[in-house]
C-alpha cells in the first residue's frame, strides 16, 4: 500500500509540541515561501496554483486558480478566509489553525499578493477559542517579523489581515452568510444571482473566499511549484487533502492522504489511519464527505479518494470528512440526528429548508421513538423530493443556498439503503438497536 | 455614557477602527459586551447599536442567530456537551445524560448555584475526541463520565481558571496595534499594481 | 413564457413581466414596493438554463432576450405545492378567529392551489399570543410565515429598523428590543402588507370581518401629501383605512396618525360638551344669554347673517381658516367671503404658514420630481413629523446613489442622517445663510458656518439644474419673511431649481388655490390685498374688524392663542365645524360641518395634485356638508352661489378657472390630476390583492361615468390656470433681525406628529402617543448649563415663565431652544412663550 509514500504538504509540523510558534516556523522553513513569492509576479503566483490544480477544500471542490481568475477588477477587493468549520465530524481546519497557524498566515498573504488585495479576513469560528487566540497571535507576530503591514520584506506589497470571530451559526460556512456575519449581520445566504463573491462579495466589492485547509497549501506550492503538485494524486484531485476521519474506527483524527492513490478502504483500516472498526464489526455504510452527503455502502470502500470518482457515484468529498457506521449503528437515528443538525442550522429563510427540515426531523423523531407508521416512508420520501426536486445527485434545488438539498441526503440515502429496518422499527413500535 | 468598561470601551473602538464599515464589528463587539457582562445585555445591545451605527432591535436580531450569543443570563462556565453524529455513535447522548443527572441541572439550564449552563451543541470540530465536551469554549475532552466529573470537580475548586476564563472566547485574543495600511496606500499600491500589470502584459506580447 | 413570446425589458423581474402578461405567478414575500429577497420560494418556475430547466424563483430573477420560462409544468406545480404545504404545516388552523380570515393570502392560497388535507401528523409550534411588539401592533408569532415583508420595511422603506428578524430557522421571530418598542409612526403598515394575520392592529382587532365591510377609495387629508387611502366601514361605522398604491403619491404607504385617526370621526357618542375636541357637534348652536344652546339651522343661518351683516355695514368682517375643506367648500366660501361679505380678508392658514402668493409664485416641482432629483434642499421642518409620507418618498430616492441632501439644518430631522452636506441655521438667519451659500465671498462670522460644507453645498447647488428645494415654515416662532426672503433669493439665483412647498395641513393648498388667501381669487389668481389671519387677530383687537367666520379650529392651531382669545372675545364670531373645542367658548353661532369620510369633494396636495375624497359614513345629525353651509349662509345673506351640491360647485370652479375639481371628482378612483399641468394623468397600475391585502377592488364608487357637460370642460374649453410670478410681487422685504442676545436661547417651535389637535386626541390609541413636553437643547448649550436629559429648566420670555424637562438633542443647533407645537409644560403651554410680534423670540434660561 501507498499509504503513506506521498509528501506531507500541510502537516509537516505537526510532530512539534509548539508547532504554532513563530520560532518554530521559522526553524522549519516558515515565509520561505512568501519571499520567493514576493520576488515572483503576481500573475506568475496565480499561474502556479492554477498549475497545480489546487481544488478548493471547502467543500464544493472549485479549483482555486479559477476562482481567482474570476475577481472582478475593481478600486477595492478582498480576500476572505473560511475558517467556519462547522460540518458535523469535520475537525482538519480546526487542527491547521491551532497547530499550525503561521502556515495558514502565509498562505494568506501568498493569496493576497497573488490577487494583489490589500485587506484580506480569516473568520473563524468562534467556537475556536484557542485557535482564535493561535492565529491572532501568529499575526502579531507575522506584524513584527515583517511579514504583515507595509512593504511586506521590502517588497513594495502591503497587507493587512483581521481576524474575525464567528458567534456560533453554521449556514456561516456558505460563503455568501459567512460574507453576511462578516458585515455584521445575520448569517443569511444571499441569494444568486450574482453566483459569485468574486463579482460581488464583501460590501458588494469583489472578494475571493477560499478555505483554511486551501490557503495552508499555498506555500508549499510556491516552494515546490505547482506542478510538483499537481503530479501528486490524479486527474483534477491533485496533491494531499486531509481526511476527517470520525464514528465506528479505532483511532479516529485527521490524516493528510494522497488523492486518488488511496482507497476508503485505506482510510478506515489501514493502520497508520482509522486502524478499522472497533471489535471487527463491519461497516454498514459510510458518509464520504460531511453529513451534507449521500452515504455509501460497503461495496463503495474501494472507491479512490478523489473527487470526481466519489461525484460519479452519486455523492462526494465535500468537507472532507468521513464517518464511519458500523452494524450496531442504527441508521434511524444515525438519519435523525443528522436532520436535526439541519434543522437547527438551517438560517430559516427558505420555506422548504426552515419547514421541511423541522417536518422530517420530527417524523424522523417519531419513528425512532416508536410512533412510525408505515406510510411515513413515502412521506419522507416525498418531503424530500420536495426541497430537492428529483433526489438527483447532484441535487436540484428549491432554495437559496445547498443546505436546503443537502437535509434530504441521509434521510433519502438510509430509507433506500435500510428500508427494512424503518419498517422493523414501525413494527415494532421501536428501535431495534435499544 | 458607556456601560463597557474602561478599557473594553476602548478595545470596541479599536475593533470597529479594523473594518471598513462599522457594522462588522458587530460579532466581535457582541463577544465583548458577552465577556463583560457574561450574556448580551440590552445596555450591551444598545452601545453596540451606538457603536456600529445600527438599531437596538438589529442588534439583538443579529445577536439571536448565533448560538453563542446568551440573551439571558447564564452561568460563569458554560458546558457544551455535543451528541451530533460523530458524538452519538461515541456515546454523546449517554454523557449528555450522565451530565445532567451530575450537575442536577436540565440541558438548557443553569445549576442553581450559577456555576454552570449545560448545553446540548452541534458539532464541535474535535470529533477525533468523541463525544466532544467544552466549556466556556475549551476543549476539555472528558469522552468518559469519569473524565467528565474530573473536570467539573477541577473547574469548581478553580484548578482551571488559567485554563477557561470566565465567558466569551476574545478575552486572550488581542491585536497589537491597529491597520497599518492607509487607504491612500491600498489606493497607490493598487493604481500601480495595475499599471505594472499592463506593462508586463504589453512587454509580452 | 409557456410556449408564448412576451415583451419586456432585460433586468425587469420575471414575476412582474410574467403578471403584465396575465400570468400570474404565486408569491409571499415578493412585493413590489420593495428589495426581492426570494425566502419563500412561493413562486418557483422552470427556467431553461445551460443544464437544462431549473427551477428559479420568479421574484427575483431579470428577465433577458430570449430567455425561456414555464411557469405551469407539473415540475413546476409541485414544487410550489411543496412550498404552500410547508408553510401550512406549523400554521395554525385559527382563521375563524383571525383577523386575517377572508382576506389572506395564505388562505386564498390554499384554497385555490392547497392540498385538501394534511400530512402534516407532528405538534405544530406553540407561542404565547398575541404579544404586543409596539403600542398600536400586536402580534401572533405563530401565524407568521416569516416572509420579511415587516422587517423589510421597517429596515428599508421607514429605514428605522424598529423591528427585526430574532432567532434562527423555525425558531425564527419578528422582534423589536424589549427596551424600544415598536414606536414607529409607520407601524401600520406591515400590518397592512403581512399576508397572514401574524401582525395586526390593536385599534381593529376582532373590530370586524372583511365580508361586512364595505369601502371606497378616498385621499387622506391628515396632511398635504393626500395619500390614497380605501376607507373601509361596517355599516355606518368607521372601521379601517388602508393605503392605495399611489404611484405618484404614497407607493401604498401610510403614516399611522392617517391610518388610525378614525375615531375622531365617528367615535364621539357619549360626548357632547361642544368645548371637548373630542366631541363631535351634531346640531347648529346658537348663544343666548351667555351659553350656547341648540338651534335649528334656519334659526343658526338666520342669527348668523344677522350678525355678519351687520359687520358687514360696520368694521366689516373677515375668514379665518378652511385648510380642512375640500376644494368645493373653499371655493364656495372664497365666494361667499368677497360676493355676499366683501371682504378680502380671507385667509386659511393660521399664521403657521408662508406667504400664499410667494409660495405660489415659485416654480412647482412634484414629489416625483423631488425623488428624481440630483440634489435636494431642503428648508422645513422635519418631514417625518410633518408630511410623514413625504419623508418615506424622499428617504427612498435618496439612499440611492445619484442623489445628495443639502440639509439646512434648523433643528432635528430624519432626514438628517442622509444629508450629504447639512448646515446648521439658527432662528432668524436662513436667508443670510443662504446668501452666503450663494456667495463665493467671505462669510458674515457671526454665522460661524463650516467653510468647508458651504462650499460643498455651493458647489452640489451649481447653477440649479437638477435641484429641487423642499421649503416650508421652520419655526412657528419666527416671522416667515425669513423664509420667504431665504426661498426668493435661491430662485433667483437659481434659475433652474424647483420647489417643492411642504406646507403642512390637509388642503391647505387646495384652499389657497381656491382663493382662501389674502391677495388671491379662485383659480391662483392675483386679487386685492387683504388682511391674513394673525392681522385679522389685531383688527378684531383693536376693534377695527367687528366679526369673523372661523372655519375650523382656530384656537388649536394658533400659536399666540391668548392673543387669538382676546380677539375672539371682542368679536361677532360664527363658527364652521365638525369638532368641539375650545375656539367654541368665543363662538355666536356654531355650523356643524361633515368632517372626512362623510363628505364628496376634491383636495389638492402639497404638489398640487387634485384627487378626490369620496364620503364612506353619514355624518351625524343635523351637519351639514360646507358647501352647502356656504350657499345657505349666502342665501340668508341675500346672496346666490348658484351651486347647491359638490358637483356644481366643482362644474362652477372648473368652467370659471379651469381647476380639474369636477374632472377629479367623477373620476375618483384615478390617481388625480395636477392643477395646472395639461398632462393626463397616468393610468394605475393594477391593485395585487397580494401586495395590499385587505383592498377590494371591485368596489370601487366614484360619481360615476363623465356626463355630456364634463367633456365641455376639457382643459381646451376651460380657462387654463396660471400661478403669479416672482415678477409679478416685487422683491421679498429683508426681516430685521434683532441682534443676538449673547446669554439668551433663540426659540423653535415646531409642530410634531402626534400633537394635541383634533385627530390625535379624538383618538385614543393615537392620544396616547403625544410626546411629553421637553426642550431639546444642543448638548453644548445643555453642558454649559450643566445639565443633561432628564433635567430642568426656567425658560423665561416675554414676561412669562415655563419650567420644562431638557432633552440632549444634537441636530439642535447651538444657541437654540427647540419645543413642540402644542406641548403642555407643566406651568402651561409651551408656545406661549413666542413673542407674536417679534422676528425671533430670544429667551433666558435657568438650571433648576
Ligand atoms: C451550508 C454550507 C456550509 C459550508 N461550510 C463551510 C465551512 O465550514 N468551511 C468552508 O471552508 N467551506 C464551507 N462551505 C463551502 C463554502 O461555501 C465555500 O465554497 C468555500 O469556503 C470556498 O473555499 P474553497 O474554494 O477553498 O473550498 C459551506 C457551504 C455550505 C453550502
Ligand atoms: S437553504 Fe436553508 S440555510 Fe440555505 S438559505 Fe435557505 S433556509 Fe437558509
Ligand atoms: S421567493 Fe419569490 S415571492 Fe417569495
Amino acid at each position: 500500500m501507498a499509504v503513506l509514500d506521498a509528501p506531507r504538504i500541510v502537516t509537516s509540523r505537526l510532530a512539534f509540541e509548539d508547532s504554532h510558534t513563530l520560532a518554530r516556523y521559522l526553524a522549519t522553513g516558515g515565509y520561505e515561501a512568501l519571499r520567493k513569492a514576493l520576488a515572483m509576479h503576481p500573475e506568475q503566483v496565480a499561474a502556479e496554483v492554477d498549475q497545480a490544480s489546487l481544488l478548493g477544500r471547502g467543500g464544493a471542490g472549485f479549483p482555486a486558480g479559477r476562482k481567482w481568475s474570476m475577481l472582478r477588477p475593481s478600486e477595492v477587493a478582498y480576500l476572505v478566509v473560511n475558517g467556519d468549520e462547522s460540518e458535523p465530524a469535520t475537525f482538519k481546519d480546526h487542527l491547521l489553525v491551532e497547530r499550525d497557524p503561521h502556515q495558514l498566515v502565509e498562505g494568506v498573504i501568498i493569496a493576497a499578493y497573488a490577487l494583489q488585495v490589500n485587506r484580506a479576513f480569516i473568520y473563524l469560528r468562534g467556537e475556536f477559542a484557542l485557535g482564535l487566540e493561535r492565529v491572532q497571535a501568529a499575526l502579531n507576530d507575522a506584524y513584527d517579523h515583517g511579514a504583515l503591514g507595509r512593504d511586506i520584506f521590502g517588497s513594495g506589497f502591503s497587507l493587512d489581515v483581521v481576524v474575525h470571530p464567528g458567534a456560533g451559526a453554521y449556514i456561516c460556512g456558505e460563503e455568501t452568510a459567512l460574507l453576511e456575519g462578516l458585515e455584521g449581520k445575520r448569517g443569511f445566504p444571499r441569494i444568486k444571482p450574482p453566483f459569485f463573491p468574486a463579482a460581488q462579495g464583501l460590501y458588494g466589492e469583489p472578494t475571493v473566499v477560499n478555505n483554511v485547509e486551501t490557503m495552508s497549501n499555498l506555500p508549499w506550492i510556491v516552494l515546490n511549484g505547482g506542478a510538483a503538485f499537481a503530479a501528486l494524486g490524479a486527474g483534477r484531485s491533485t496533491g494531499t487533502r486531509l481526511f476527517a476521519l470520525a464514528g465506528r474506527v479505532n483511532r479516529p483524527g485527521v490524516y493528510e492522504v494522497e488523492m486518488v492513490k488511496n482507497t476508503f478502504r485505506d482510510l478506515i483500516y489501514d493502520p497508520a489511519f482509522g486502524a478499522g472498526v472497533p471489535g471487527d464489526r463491519p461497516v454498514k455504510a459510510f458518509i464520504p464527505g460531511g453529513v451534507s452527503a449521500p452515504w455509501f455502502g460497503p461495496d463503495q470502500l474501494d472507491l479512490p479518494l478523489g473527487q470526481d470518482e466519489v461525484g460519479a457515484q452519486g455523492s462526494m468529498l465535500g468537507s472532507g470528512s468521513v464517518v464511519v457506521l458500523d452494524d450496531t449503528t442504527c441508521a434511524v437515528r444515525a438519519a435523525w440526528r443528522i436532520t436535526k443538525f439541519f434543522s437547527r442550522e438551517s438560517c430559516g429563510q427558505c420555506t422548504p429548508c426552515r419547514e421541511g427540515s423541522g417536518w422530517i426531523e420530527r417524523a424522523m423523531y417519531r419513528l425512532e421513538h416508536g410512533g412510525g407508521r408505515a406510510e411515513d416512508l413515502d412521506l419522507l420520501l416525498d418531503l424530500c423530493d420536495n426541497i430537492a426536486p428529483g433526489l438527483t445527485w447532484p441535487p436540484q434545488q428549491t432554495t437559496i443556498c445547498v443546505l436546503g438539498p443537502s437535509i434530504p441526503s441521509s434521510v433519502h440515502a438510509a430509507i433506500e439503503m435500510f428500508k427494512d429496518e424503518f419498517l422493523a422499527h414501525v413494527e415494532t413500535q421501536g428501535c431495534p438497536f435499544d | 455614557m458607556s456601560h463597557l468598561r474602561v478599557d473594553l470601551r476602548q478595545r470596541a473602538e479599536e475593533l470597529v477602527a479594523l473594518y471598513p464599515r462599522p457594522r462588522s464589528a458587530m460579532l466581535p463587539l457582541l463577544h465583548l459586551v458577552q465577556e463583560q457582562d457574561g450574556y448580551v445585555s440590552p445596555e450591551g445591545i444598545d452601545e453596540v447599536a451606538e457603536l456600529t451605527g445600527t438599531t437596538p432591535a438589529d442588534v439583538r436580531g443579529t445577536a439571536s442567530f448565533y448560538d453563542m450569543f446568551h440573551l439571558e443570563p447564564v452561568g460563569r462556565y458554560v458546558v457544551g456537551v455535543c451528541t451530533n453524529i460523530a458524538c452519538l455513535l461515541a456515546g454523546g447522548e449517554e454523557l449528555l445524560a450522565h451530565a445532567s443527572a451530575r450537575l442536577d441541572c436540565a440541558v438548557g439550564s443553569t445549576t442553581d448555584d450559577g456555576l454552570f449552563t449545560l448545553e446540548e451543541t452541534e458539532c464541535l470540530a474535535d470529533c477525533g475526541h468523541a463525544p466532544c465536551v467544552t466549556v466556556n469554549h475549551r476543549y476539555v475532552r472528558a469522552t468518559t463520565p469519569e473524565a467528565f466529573d474530573a473536570v467539573i470537580d477541577e473547574v469548581r475548586q478553580g484548578r482551571r481558571e488559567h485554563e477557561i476564563p470566565d465567558h466569551g472566547t476574545l478575552v486572550r485574543v488581542r491585536r497589537n496595534g491597529g491597520l497599518r495600511v492607509p487607504d491612500d496606500v491600498v489606493a497607490a499600491e493598487r493604481a500601480a499594481a495595475k499599471a505594472a500589470r499592463a506593462r508586463r502584459l504589453e512587454e509580452a506580447n | 413564457m409557456n410556449g408564448r413570446a412576451v415583451e419586456a425589458t432585460p433586468g425587469e423581474l420575471l414575476i412582474d413581466v410574467a403578471e403584465r402578461a396575465g400570468t400570474y405567478i404565486p408569491r409571499f414575500c415578493y412585493h413590489p414596493r420593495m428589495e426581492p429577497v426570494g425566502m419563500c420560494r412561493m413562486c418557483l418556475v422552470e427556467v431553461e438554463g445551460p443544464r437544462g430547466a431549473t427551477l428559479q424563483p420568479a421574484c427575483y430573477q431579470h428577465v433577458n432576450d430570449g430567455m425561456v420560462v414555464t411557469t405551469d409544468s407539473p415540475k413546476a406545480k409541485k414544487a410550489q405545492e411543496g412550498v404552500l404545504e410547508f408553510l401550512l404545516a406549523n400554521h395554525p388552523l385559527d382563521c375563524p378567529v383571525c383577523d386575517k380570515g377572508g382576506e389572506c393570502p395564505l388562505q386564498d392560497q390554499t384554497l385555490t392551489h392547497g392540498p385538501g388535507e394534511t400530512r402534516f401528523v407532528e405538534e405544530k409550534r406553540h407561542y404565547v399570543k398575541p404579544i404586543e411588539i409596539g403600542p398600536l401592533v400586536l402580534l401572533d408569532r405563530e401565524r407568521c410565515i416569516q416572509c420579511a415583508r415587516c422587517t423589510r420595511f421597517s429596515a428599508e422603506v421607514a429605514g428605522d429598523t424598529e423591528i427585526a428578524f430574532a432567532g434562527r430557522g423555525d425558531l425564527i421571530e419578528v422582534a423589536p428590543s424589549p427596551e424600544h418598542p415598536f414606536g414607529s409612526v409607520f407601524s401600520g403598515n406591515t400590518v397592512q402588507i403581512c399576508p397572514v394575520g401574524a401582525l395586526t392592529a390593536k385599534p381593529y382587532r376582532f373590530a370586524a370581518r372583511p365580508w361586512d365591510l364595505d369601502q371606497v377609495e378616498s385621499t387622506c387629508t391628515q396632511c398635504a401629501v393626500g395619500c390614497r387611502v380605501a376607507v373601509q366601514s361596517s355599516g355606518n361605522r368607521l372601521t379601517r383605512v388602508l393605503g392605495v398604491d399611489s404611484d405618484p403619491v404614497n407607493h401604498g404607504w401610510l403614516c399611522d396618525k392617517g391610518r388610525f385617526t378614525l375615531d375622531a370621526v365617528d367615535g364621539h357618542e357619549g360626548l357632547d360638551d361642544p368645548l371637548d375636541p373630542r366631541a363631535r357637534v351634531t346640531s347648529p348652536l346658537v348663544r343666548r344669554d351667555g351659553v350656547l344652546v341648540e338651534a335649528s339651522w334656519a334659526e343658526a343661518l338666520a342669527h348668523a347673517a344677522a350678525l355678519l351683516s351687520a359687520a358687514r355695514e360696520d368694521g366689516g368682517v373677515g375668514v379665518v381658516g378652511g385648510a380642512a375643506l375640500t376644494n368645493e367648500s373653499a371655493y364656495a366660501w372664497a365666494r361667499v367671503a368677497r360676493e355676499v361679505l366683501r371682504t378680502e380678508h380671507v385667509d386659511a392658514q393660521y399664521g403657521d404658514g408662508l406667504d400664499a402668493r410667494r409660495m405660489l409664485a415659485l416654480p412647482g416641482a412634484t414629489i416625483d420630481d423631488a425623488c428624481g432629483a440630483r440634489v435636494v434642499l431642503t428648508l422645513c421642518g422635519d418631514p417625518r413629523e410633518e408630511l410623514p409620507v413625504l419623508f418615506l418618498r424622499l428617504r427612498g430616492a435618496l439612499v440611492r446613489p445619484g442623489h445628495d441632501l443639502v440639509e439646512l439644518a434648523v433643528g432635528p430631522s430624519a432626514l438628517h442622517p442622509l444629508a450629504t452636506v447639512s448646515i446648521p441655521v439658527r432662528p432668524g438667519e436662513a436667508h443670510r445663510v443662504v446668501e452666503a451659500i450663494l456667495d463665493a465671498g467671505r462669510a458674515p462670522a457671526d454665522l460661524a458656518l463650516d467653510e468647508d460644507a458651504r462650499e460643498r453645498a455651493r458647489r452640489l447647488l451649481a447653477d440649479g439644474e437638477g435641484v429641487v428645494v423642499v421649503a416650508g415654515r421652520t419655526n412657528l416662532a419666527e416671522d416667515p419673511a425669513v423664509v420667504e426672503r431665504a426661498l426668493t433669493r435661491l430662485a433667483e439665483a437659481l434659475p433652474r431649481a424647483r420647489f417643492l412647498v411642504a406646507s403642512r395641513r390637509g388642503n391647505v393648498r387646495g384652499a389657497i388655490d381656491a382663493g382662501l388667501a389674502p391677495g388671491l381669487r379662485p383659480g391662483r389668481a392675483l386679487g386685492t390685498p387683504g388682511r391674513d389671519t394673525l392681522a385679522q387677530l389685531a383688527a378684531l383687537r383693536e376693534g377695527a374688524q367687528r366679526a369673523v367666520v372661523v372655519l375650523g379650529d382656530l384656537l388649536g392651531n394658533v400659536l399666540d392663542r391668548s392673543g387669538a382669545e382676546a380677539a375672539l372675545e371682542r368679536a361677532d364670531v360664527v363658527v364652521v365645524t365638525g369638532h368641539g373645542g375650545a375656539t367654541l367658548a368665543h363662538a355666536d353661532v356654531v355650523l356643524p360641518a361633515a368632517v372626512q369620510h362623510e363628505r364628496a369633494g376634491t383636495v389638492t396636495n402639497l404638489e398640487g395634485r387634485v384627487s378626490a375624497v369620496v364620503p364612506k359614513v353619514v355624518a351625524p345629525g343635523a351637519a351639514w356638508p360646507d358647501v352647502a353651509i356656504a350657499a345657505e349662509l349666502a342665501r340668508a345673506l341675500g346672496g346666490d352661489l348658484a351651486m347647491d351640491s359638490v358637483e356644481g360647485a366643482a362644474r362652477a370652479y372648473e368652467s370659471s378657472t379651469g381647476y380639474p375639481a369636477l374632472t377629479v371628482l367623477v373620476d375618483a378612483t384615478s390617481e388625480g390630476r395636477l392643477a395646472g399641468s395639461p398632462s393626463a394623468p397616468a393610468p394605475r397600475r393594477a391593485l395585487d390583492p397580494m401586495a395590499f391585502p385587505g383592498i377590494r377592488s371591485a368596489e370601487w364608487v366614484g360619481l360615476g361615468e363623465p356626463g355630456g357637460d364634463v367633456a365641455e370642460l376639457t382643459p381646451s374649453a376651460a380657462p387654463t390656470l396660471a400661478a403669479p410670478t416672482l415678477a409679478d410681487l416685487g422683491p421679498a422685504p429683508t426681516p430685521a433681525v434683532p441682534g443676538r442676545d449673547a446669554y439668551g436661547l433663540a426659540l423653535r417651535v415646531a409642530p410634531r406628529l402626534y400633537d394635541h389637535g383634533v385627530a390625535v386626541t379624538g383618538s385614543p390609541a393615537l392620544a396616547a402617543l403625544v410626546g411629553p413636553a421637553e426642550a431639546r437643547l444642543n448638548p453644548g448649550d445643555l453642558d454649559r448649563l450643566g445639565l443633561d436629559t432628564g433635567g430642568r429648566l426656567l425658560v423665561r420670555a416675554v414676561g412669562r415663565e415655563v419650567e420644562l424637562v431638557v432633552a440632549r438633542d444634537d441636530e439642535v443647533p447651538r444657541g437654540v431652544l427647540e419645543v413642540a407645537f402644542g406641548a403642555l409644560g407643566a406651568t402651561g403651554d409651551v408656545a406661549a412663550l413666542a413673542d407674536p410680534g417679534a422676528v425671533i423670540t430670544q429667551v433666558k434660561v435657568e438650571a433648576r
